[in-house]
């Protein structure tokens, strides 16, 4: 493998996409109305589309002959590197929307910051992802402000929401020797930057909501290592059972 | 203007194939039978989310996956279109969904199988969205301007899920004797309730005559029934699938397929709520509409609240 640091980096980044894709295509024909129905099944279609794309660069970075099916279905639960936070379960609507803002805010600026990566596969996909991900952050922050400014039932579901996801949070800025590797090459932006506009786009979106940023500074990681909450296996179990159960097929 | 007058100017929009459109005098049972018509497929859209979507977290690839996200999510949108279409005659959403919940309004009996096996999500496809488009091409020339243009738009992307669904068996028949015995198990359950997707028999079809007079309906349950058989036969034979019938041969005579008797016990007892998914399938859409209640309500006082501030 040529760039050991940045097939991690892709890969992370593939597996976040894939997780948070898969999760949402459990709300599909469940939504709480028609439209939601349609507003989560089209994010999680585009995170799926993504995922295509960005296991493809993966594929392709590690040289070893894996296609984007393989690097999504063929691995060990501790060989995904998604981060907590997309794993977590649906729970209620808040739950899922809060879980999805949380995600946006960060993917709006770091898709933002990597279509000026010198890494030309990287940024073409980062420039086309970005238009996505601007809509379901405008999607996800409009519901925020509803649920937290709409009657007291839906403020206290999502101040829950925010409540039990925020220690899931700060993993999303987590950063190792892969990272620091690209960034000093300059291909890839410095996760303080990322945080800091995720942290004001939180802010303002939570005040408008009249919700309350939590002041608490439980924090859990250990996805990008691959240690993963129990929900991971049950994850696999659905999105690999096919793959695993007729081996070598196509479909 | 006399009842009588207006009678007679309908029936000469409809004599001349003018379409009747939202703000125009219509027979009350005109009204009534289209939104039970409309709201039935409406109905039929949504609670076939339920099959297919179950599938969406184990579908085989990422390419799959998109494509079943894709479709599903085109389904919705069809029960959006369809449940307007309903209002455009007075209609309340609500109350439909409600009719639906209680019993009281149908949808299509084929939802109410199970989807066991990845090859039923391509045999929906092929199959059951094939007989949809078999009714649905026919009422895109139906006299009511809405469901007409609403059915050009959903007959354009049912076709892509038919292909879609035929493609993935494709797929299974070229593939592993497993993938083939797989997909011929699901031809063998999915056949005969595809065919009852086309309702009664005609002999037996309460609403027919007058739907086909007033120019809803444009062929009868058993003309479309036998144009779906003769549509289908070449291309099971393509798959190499053996559609489960003794009796289905080519009758050169009439220029069709026959076909045996369909089971009607079995489709009364799916229709009545019997069959293996009936309470299954309200259940989740029931449990649907009561989780998302405080959403709902949350939507709808937000808005009030903006619209308050505004105002003041």
């Amino acid at each position: 493998m040529q760039d050991p640091a940045l097939f991690e980096y892709v890969l992370r980044l593939s597996d976040d996409s894939l997780i948070l894709g898969q999760r949402l295509g459990e709300w599909c024909g469940h939504g709480p109305i028609l439209e939601e129905d349609i507003a989560l099944t089209n994010i999680s279609l585009d995170l799926i589309g993504q995922a295509i794309s960005l296991y493809d660069f993966a594929a392709e970075l590690e040289g070893a002959g894996r296609n984007h099916d393989q690097l999504a279905y063929l691995r060990f639960e501790n060989e995904y590197k998604n981060v907590l936070l997309v794993e977590q379960p649906n729970g209620d609507f808040a739950m899922t929307i809060l879980r999805q803002f949380f995600f946006d805010a960060f993917r709006l600026p770091l898709y933002e910051a990597l279509m000026q990566s010198p890494v030309e596969q990287l940024a073409a996909i980062a420039a086309k992802s970005v238009k996505e991900t601007r809509y379901h952050l405008k999607h996800t922050s409009e519901w925020v402000i509803r649920m937290g400014d709409g009657t007291e039932e839906s403020h206290e579901r999502a101040q829950a929401a925010i409540d039990h996801l925020w220690r899931y949070a700060s993993e999303l800025f987590y950063e190792d020797a892969h990272d620091q590797t690209l960034q000093a090459a300059g291909l890839v932006p410095k996760m303080a930057g990322i945080q800091a506009k995720w942290s004001e786009t939180v802010t303002a979106v939570l005040n408008e909501a009249t919700l309350s940023i939590p002041t608490n500074n439980w924090k859990f990681d250990g996805g990008r290592e691959g240690r993963h909450s129990e929900h991971m296996g049950y994850i696999l179990s659905d999105l690999q059972y096919m793959q695993r159960a007729y081996p070598n097929m196509e479909w | 203007m006399t009842q009588a007058e207006q009678e007679r100017r309908f029936l000469e929009k409809i004599e001349k194939e003018i379409k009747i459109e939202p703000n125009d005098w219509m027979p009350d049972e005109y009204r009534q039978t289209l939104i039970r018509q409309i709201s039935q497929h409406a109905h039929s859209e949504i609670v076939g989310m339920l099959p297919e979507g179950n599938w969406i977290t184990r579908a085989p690839n990422l390419r799959r996956k998109a494509v079943l996200l894709a479709k599903v999510q085109d389904e919705a949108g069809h029960g959006l279109y369809l449940y307007s279409s309903c209002e455009t005659l007075g209609a309340d959403r609500e109350q439909l969904i409600d009719d639906m919940h209680t019993g009281k309004a149908k949808y299509s009996s084929i939802f109410n199988y199970p989807a066991v096996t990845w090859a039923d999500i391509g045999t929906i496809g092929w199959l059951v969205d094939g007989a949809a488009i078999m009714n649905q091409v026919a009422l895109c020339r139906t006299s009511y301007g809405p469901y007409a243009r609403a059915m050009v738009k959903i007959c354009k992307e049912e076709s892509f899920h038919q292909r879609q669904g035929y493609e993935a068996l494709i797929k299974l028949c070229n593939g592993t004797p497993q993938q083939k015995a797989m997909a011929q198990d699901a031809m063998n359950r999915f056949w005969w309730p595809a065919l009852m997707m086309f309702g009664p028999s005609d002999a037996e079809s309460t609403h027919s005559d007058q739907s086909i007079k007033w120019k809803i309906k444009r062929f009868t349950n058993d003309e479309l029934r036998q144009s779906f058989v003769d549509a289908t036969v070449s291309q099971a034979e393509i798959l190499g699938l053996t559609i489960p019938d003794p009796n289905l041969k080519w009758n050169e005579a009439r220029g069709h397929y026959d076909f045996s008797e369909i089971n009607w016990d079995e489709f009364w007892q799916v229709v009545k709520g019997n069959g293996p998914c009936n309470k299954e399938r309200i259940a989740a859409r029931l449990k649907a509409k009561e989780d998302g209640l405080w959403v709902r309500e949350a939507a709808n006082a937000f808005a009030k609240k903006r619209a308050m501030k505004k105002s003041a």
